[in-house]
C-alpha cells in the first residue's frame, strides 16, 4: 500500500465512522420525535388549551399546567437574565484583569452543570421550607439558578467576540466605559446576547427535578405564584406514571408540547445568530 | 543642521519650513505636542526608550519604522488610549499646548475630545451612519436635532463621504464598503472637533482607490488639524506628511523634514530602511 492510497483508506476511514456516529446520534433523536409525534399528536385538540387538569375518567386538558410554566418560566428568565447579563458583563468588560473575575468563572461553571434536581432541594430548604409551603416563586427561584450561569456563560462569550478594536475606537472619541458597553459592545452583540437568554428559556422549559420540590402541582387553575401551582414537567410526570389512560394521553400531548416549544426556541436562536453574523 | 543631531530633535521651525515648498509656514509654526524622555512598558518589557521629539501645530508627522518598533505604542499614548490595559504604563512627560497630559489629574474626556484617533481596522459601530458621527458629539454637547444634522453633515462632508452616504444615513455602518467604513470612522473622529488626529495605519486594510482617497483626505485636513500617522508604507509617508520620524528598537532613531529623511538621512539605520535593506 503506498502512501496515497494509506491516506485515502484513513480518510475513508475516518469519514464513514464519523458519519456513523452522528447517524447514531440522530437516530435517537428521531425516534423520540416519532413517538412523541404518533403518540402526542392525536390528543393535542383545542380543549388541552382551554380546560384544566381533570380528575380521571372525565375530560380536561392541561390549561393550569400550561399557564403555571409559563408564568413560572417567565419569572425566572425575569430574575434570572439580568442577574446572568450582568454578571457576564462584568467578566467580560469590568474584571479582566481581577483576580475575582477567574474564580466566578470557575464557580460559575460548576453552577452550570450542577445536577438540576439539587437546585430543586437547595431551593426547597431556602424558600418551601421557611415560607411552610410549595409555591409557585420557589419554582421560579428554582429555574432562576438554571438559567444564571447559562446566561452568564453566553453573554460572556459574546460580549468577547465584540473586538477591542471596537471598545477603543469607542474609548477614544471619549466615551466613558459604562457608555461604551452599553451603547456600543451590547449593540454589537445584542443578538447573541438575546440568543444566550432564549436558550436559557428553552433549558428551563423542560426541567421537572427543581419543580417538583418547589411548585409541587396543582389539580386547579390557579394563576397565584403564592400558592402551589400546575406545571407541565411535573403533570407530565404525574400522568405519565398514572393507571388512568386519559391521563396518560394529556402526558403524550404534554411532552409534544414542551418539545415542540423548545424546538421553535431553538430555531429562533439560530435566526438571532444568523442575523448577527450578517453585522459583520 | 541635521547631521549631527540624533535623538532630540528641537527644531527651528522657521528655517526647517524654509526648505520646503509648504505654502502655510511663514515662520507661524508653533509646537502642538511636545514629547520629553518618554518611556514606554508594557508589564515588564519596556517598548519605548527616551522618546523627545516635538510635533508642530497643523502639520503631518509620519511614524515609519519596522514591526515592533513601538510607532503604534507611542501614538496610543498621546490619547493615553493605552490606559485601558492596566498592565501598560509610561514614564516622561507629553505636553499637549503646554499641559502635561500624562498626569493623572488631567481629564481622559477632555483629552479625548481634542485629540481624536483613527485605527487600522475600520470600526464603525454597530448603528447607522448617523448614529455612527452623532454619537461622538452627544458625548460632549447637546445640540438640537437641526443643529445635528448640520454636524453630522459637516462632518462626512470634511471626510469626503458625504456625496456616497447622503442617501443612506439611515442605513446601518457596518454596511459600507472597507474604504468607506475607514472615512466613515474619521469623520467621526472629526466630528467631536478635535484638535489633533492620530492615525494608526489608517489605509493599511485598504484597496488602492480607497487609500488614495485616505491620503488626499490627510492632505486638506492639515490645514485644520495636527495629524500624526503612523504607516508601514513609506511612500505613503513620503506623500503625505512634513517631517518623519524614523522608530527603530523603541528609540527615535530620527526626526526631520520628511524631504531630508527620504533623500539625505543623517542616520546609518534610516538609510538603510528606507532603502530597504531591513524592515
Amino acid at each position: 500500500m503506498n502512501l496515497y492510497q494509506r491516506r485515502r483508506f484513513v480518510n475513508a476511514f475516518n469519514l464513514t465512522a464519523s458519519m456513523l456516529a452522528t447517524a447514531f446520534g440522530l437516530f435517537w433523536l428521531a425516534w423520540l420525535l416519532w413517538t412523541l409525534l404518533s403518540h402526542g399528536l392525536q390528543w393535542l385538540s383545542w380543549d388541552v388549551f382551554t380546560m384544566s387538569t381533570p380528575p380521571p375518567g372525565s375530560a380536561g386538558g392541561l390549561k393550569n399546567a400550561i399557564v403555571g410554566s409559563l408564568l413560572m418560566t417567565f419569572m425566572g428568565v425575569m430574575i434570572g437574565a439580568p442577574i446572568g447579563v450582568l454578571a457576564g458583563t462584568f467578566l467580560s468588560e469590568f474584571g479582566r484583569g481581577s483576580r475575582m473575575a477567574p474564580v466566578i468563572r470557575f464557580v460559575n461553571d460548576i453552577l452550570l452543570s450542577a445536577p438540576s434536581i439539587i437546585i430543586g432541594v437547595f431551593i426547597y430548604e431556602l424558600v418551601v421550607v421557611r415560607m411552610g409551603h410549595f409555591s409557585g416563586w420557589a419554582g421560579a427561584l428554582a429555574l432562576a439558578l438554571i438559567v444564571i450561569p447559562l446566561v452568564v456563560r453566553t453573554t460572556e462569550d459574546m460580549l468577547r467576540l465584540v473586538p477591542d478594536t471596537m471598545r477603543e475606537a469607542a474609548a477614544a472619541l471619549g466615551a466613558p466605559q459604562w457608555k461604551v458597553v452599553t451603547v456600543i459592545v451590547y449593540r454589537a452583540a445584542r443578538a447573541g446576547i438575546l440568543t444566550g437568554i432564549l436558550l436559557g428559556i428553552a433549558r428551563v422549559s423542560g426541567e421537572t427535578a427543581p419543580l417538583l420540590f418547589t411548585a409541587l402541582n396543582n389539580q386547579f387553575w390557579s394563576a397565584n405564584l403564592n400558592q402551589p401551582i400546575a406545571n407541565l414537567p411535573v403533570v407530565i410526570f404525574q400522568f405519565a406514571m398514572s393507571p388512568y389512560e386519559d391521563w396518560q394521553h394529556l402526558a403524550w400531548a404534554g411532552a409534544l408540547l414542551i418539545t415542540l416549544s423548545i424546538l421553535g426556541l431553538n430555531i429562533l436562536a439560530r435566526i438571532f445568530l444568523r442575523t448577527r453574523r450578517q453585522d459583520y | 543642521m541635521a547631521s549631527q543631531e540624533t535623538k532630540r530633535v528641537a527644531f527651528d521651525m522657521s528655517a526647517a519650513r524654509g526648505d520646503t515648498t509648504t505654502p502655510s509656514a511663514a515662520g507661524s509654526v508653533r509646537t502642538k505636542i511636545e514629547v520629553k524622555n518618554l518611556e514606554f512598558h508594557y508589564g515588564s518589557y519596556k517598548a519605548l526608550h527616551g522618546i523627545s521629539l516635538d510635533i508642530p501645530e497643523k502639520r503631518v508627522v509620519a511614524f515609519i519604522g519596522p514591526s515592533g518598533c513601538g510607532k503604534s505604542t507611542l501614538l496610543r499614548v498621546f490619547n493615553r488610549i493605552y490606559q485601558l490595559y492596566p498592565k501598560q504604563h509610561t514614564t516622561g512627560s507629553v505636553l499637549l499646548d503646554g499641559e502635561d497630559i500624562l498626569d493623572k489629574r488631567y481629564d481622559l474626556n477632555r483629552l479625548r475630545s481634542k485629540v481624536g484617533m483613527v485605527f487600522q481596522k475600520p470600526t464603525p459601530f454597530p448603528m447607522s451612519v448617523y448614529d455612527n458621527i452623532a454619537f461622538g458629539v452627544r458625548l460632549y454637547e447637546r445640540l438640537s436635532r437641526r443643529d445635528m444634522e448640520e454636524r453630522v453633515e459637516w462632518a462626512l462632508r470634511k471626510a469626503a463621504l458625504w456625496d456616497e452616504v447622503k442617501d443612506k444615513l439611515r442605513q446601518d455602518g457596518t454596511q459600507l464598503s472597507g474604504g468607506q467604513q475607514q472615512r466613515l470612522c474619521i469623520a467621526r473622529a472629526i466630528a467631536v472637533k478635535p484638535e489633533v488626529l492620530l492615525l494608526d495605519e489608517p489605509a493599511s486594510a485598504l484597496d488602492p482607490i480607497s487609500t488614495l482617497k485616505i491620503e488626499e483626505l490627510i492632505s486638506e485636513l492639515k490645514d485644520d488639524y495636527t495629524i500624526a500617522i503612523v504607516t508601514h508604507n513609506m511612500q505613503q509617508a513620503a506623500r503625505v506628511s512634513d517631517y518623519t520620524a524614523f522608530l527603530y528598537l523603541g528609540k527615535l532613531i530620527e526626526f526631520d523634514d520628511t524631504d531630508r529623511i527620504f533623500t539625505t538621512p543623517s542616520q546609518k539605520e534610516t538609510e538603510d530602511y528606507i532603502t530597504g535593506r531591513y524592515g
